[in-house]
């Protein structure tokens, strides 16, 4: 309770909190909201690019496809991308980081030197690369993505399981005889938790925007994916006259991780009381 | 100092021999056929043979990774499949228009961000500093490549006062190159129309390259601010009755910036990457375009180089980062 209070009153928190609520109201309820859910797979080449106006709020792409109900379906795919990938280098990265941080000897070394070399390339970079060496597709995409961010987790867990490991209910644990899987998932692991629940909000929030520029460079999402990134690129060859076809789908990428990263930096100044000060 | 500093890049040399394993495992065991692969899409079966051979791929894997090891150590990167000519060569040539870019985009992020970030922890809590929270959050949620493209629309496309891509206007001539920097060149060939036209297709590519920079570095002299600012030393100053404004400016900001200089190197990676997206936006002819270049087109060789460069910038960044933090703080000097 005392946490919710201190959380109420950070306004920057509160609205990102509000923000990724809203999004993925949207995103649950996308076919229901969009006002043309078939406008997925459709066009309707006699409107295409049309201003907006009242049928059309944010008007119609160079297919006629109405852009307020592709972004509102679009958001289904971005945060189903960005929590698969959070999710899946989540799972590789903590137990990495867990057993790196309490076991020091050769493994922890070469875990933690390969971290290392994943952290010493550019993410997007990095990305890139592995998704045209696996051919361009949304799954290539988003496998890229999950490996080259588990090292993210796995810095943090490492650096939380060795503070830890000298803890004093630690040194009791291993004195009753407790195992080590036990000592690891469920004490090492609990303890650690809020550095992880705050790097994974932000890099949801990181997810959605690597993942936009793989669809906007050709190398993520496929027409006709109602995907935020590719209807950026999409617009390119249309500008200047149709500006609302690449400013609407930029906003929602932007409103989306600006809601991630509040909500994120909400999050780790409650969790760490050493920032707490300079708020 | 000097073991200071060679401690260091001893400790960056596992990591090298990471990113030469990582970046051989890239190109020789995830492709299918990496013969095929490095002989590009219309290569006849003769060529594919031709290439297994000359590049070792036949040979067993240590085999292949020692003669890697001797290309890399020659910087023998073959031939861009997608320009026809040495890798090496065009890296060369783009190296210094991404290195003016960026230096642009870091040197713009500093000169505005430590000010900004003080005027907030002067301000904590009131109006100035809740604006520039919201302004530094939005801008790392900012999508570079939508911000570029907005930019262009408005100040290139609608209001015309700035150009639309590239780094000269097509009329001009390049500057001789003597550093490679178009700014610097220009002004050392005592050109004024070239320098004034540089700039001019510099400023949009710059601005959108700085902003999650900036972004970083006010957030980091804020904090670093308001920590020294709850120091003795300000408490006894002010008591003494010294000038406010002389005592932030002069002396709580030099006490302050030590978190945010390492944040300008570590945020020096950080813009090469960024320089891909913003590179391809504006035409830029630097090393971003050309990585993106060579990733559609599946140009192998491309890949590995600028994989290699870029892990080796951030490497030499990072070791720069280190020494000038030893020589900010000389604790940190003595802790290893």
């Amino acid at each position: 309770m005392l946490i919710l209070a201190k959380f109420g009153k950070d306004k920057a928190a509160v609205l990102g909190a509000l923000i990724v609520l809203g999004v993925v109201i949207v995103a649950v309820l996308a076919p229901l909201l969009a006002p043309y859910p078939g406008d997925v797979a459709a066009s309707h080449l006699t409107s295409r690019l049309k201003a907006p106006s009242f049928e059309h709020p944010f008007g119609t792409d160079n297919l006629g496809r109405d852009i307020l109900s592709r972004i509102i379906l679009g958001s289904r795919g971005a945060l189903l991308i960005a929590l698969m990938v959070v999710g899946i280098a989540m799972l590789i990265g903590v137990p990495l980081g867990l057993i790196a941080g309490y076991h020091p000897g050769w493994l922890s070394e070469t875990i933690m030197r390969i971290t290392d070399v994943f952290l010493a390339v550019p993410q997007l970079i990095l990305a890139l690369a592995l998704a045209q060496l696996m051919s361009p597709s949304l799954e290539s995409a988003m496998l890229a993505l999950t490996l080259t961010y588990w090292p993210f987790f796995t810095r943090i867990v490492f650096g939380e399981a060795r503070r830890l490991k000298v803890a004093l209910f630690i040194d009791a644990l291993e004195c009753i005889g407790a195992g080590k899987a036990r000592i690891l998932f469920l004490h090492i692991l609990p303890n650690s938790i809020s550095p992880i629940i705050v790097r994974a909000t932000i890099g949801m929030g990181f997810t959605i925007l690597v993942a936009a520029v793989l669809g906007f460079l050709g190398m993520g999402a496929t027409p006709p994916d109602p995907d935020w990134g590719l209807a950026i690129s999409e617009s390119r060859q249309y500008l200047p006259d149709a500006w609302w076809f690449s400013t609407f789908p930029g906003l929602a990428i932007f409103i989306t991780v600006l809601g991630f990263n509040l909500l994120g930096d909400g999050l780790r100044d409650i969790v760490d009381p050493r920032l707490r000060r300079s708020r | 100092m000097l073991g200071f500093i060679l401690r260091r890049l001893l400790l960056v040399i596992p990591s090298l021999v990471g990113l030469l394993i990582l970046t051989f495992f890239l190109i020789r065991v995830v492709p299918a056929d990496p013969a095929a692969a490095l002989a590009g899409e219309n290569a006849t079966l003769a060529q594919v043979a031709e290439i297994r051979r000359q590049y070792g791929l036949d040979q067993p894997l240590y085999v292949q990774f020692a003669v890697y090891l001797g290309q890399v150590a020659r910087l023998d990167f073959g031939e861009s499949a997608y320009s026809r000519r040495p890798v090496a060569l065009d890296i060369k040539e783009r190296l210094p228009a991404t290195l003016e870019l960026t230096i642009a985009a870091l040197l713009f992020a500093t000169l505005l961000g430590i000010p900004l970030g003080t005027v907030a922890a002067v301000h904590h809590n009131r109006w100035p500093d809740v604006l520039l929270r919201i302004l530094s959050v939005g801008g790392i949620a900012i999508a570079a490549f939508w911000f570029a493209i907005e930019l262009q629309l408005l100040f290139a496309m609608q209001l015309d006062w700035l150009p639309l891509r590239g780094r000269l206007s097509p009329g001009l001539t390049a500057p001789p190159t003597v550093t490679g920097f178009y700014l610097i060149d220009s002004l050392l060939a005592d050109r004024g129309e070239a320098f004034a036209d540089a700039l001019s297709h510099l400023i949009l590519p710059a601005f959108t390259l700085s902003l999650g920079a900036l972004a970083t570095i006010t957030r980091f002299t804020r904090a670093g601010v308001l920590e020294t600012l709850q120091k003795d030393f300000v408490t006894y100053e002010r008591a003494q009755g010294f000038p406010r404004r002389a005592l932030i400016w002069k002396f709580v900001l030099r006490n302050s910036v030590v978190a945010a200089v390492t944040q300008i190197g570590l945020l020096f990676g950080g813009l090469i990457a960024g320089a891909v997206v913003v590179e391809t936006i504006f035409d830029w002819p630097g090393i971003g375009f050309y990585t993106v270049q060579a990733i559609l087109t599946a140009d192998y060789k491309v890949m590995l180089a600028v994989t290699l460069l870029i892990g080796v910038i951030y490497a030499l960044v990072n070791i720069v980062v280190d020494v000038v933090h030893g020589l900010l703080d000389p604790r940190l000097r003595e802790e290893d």
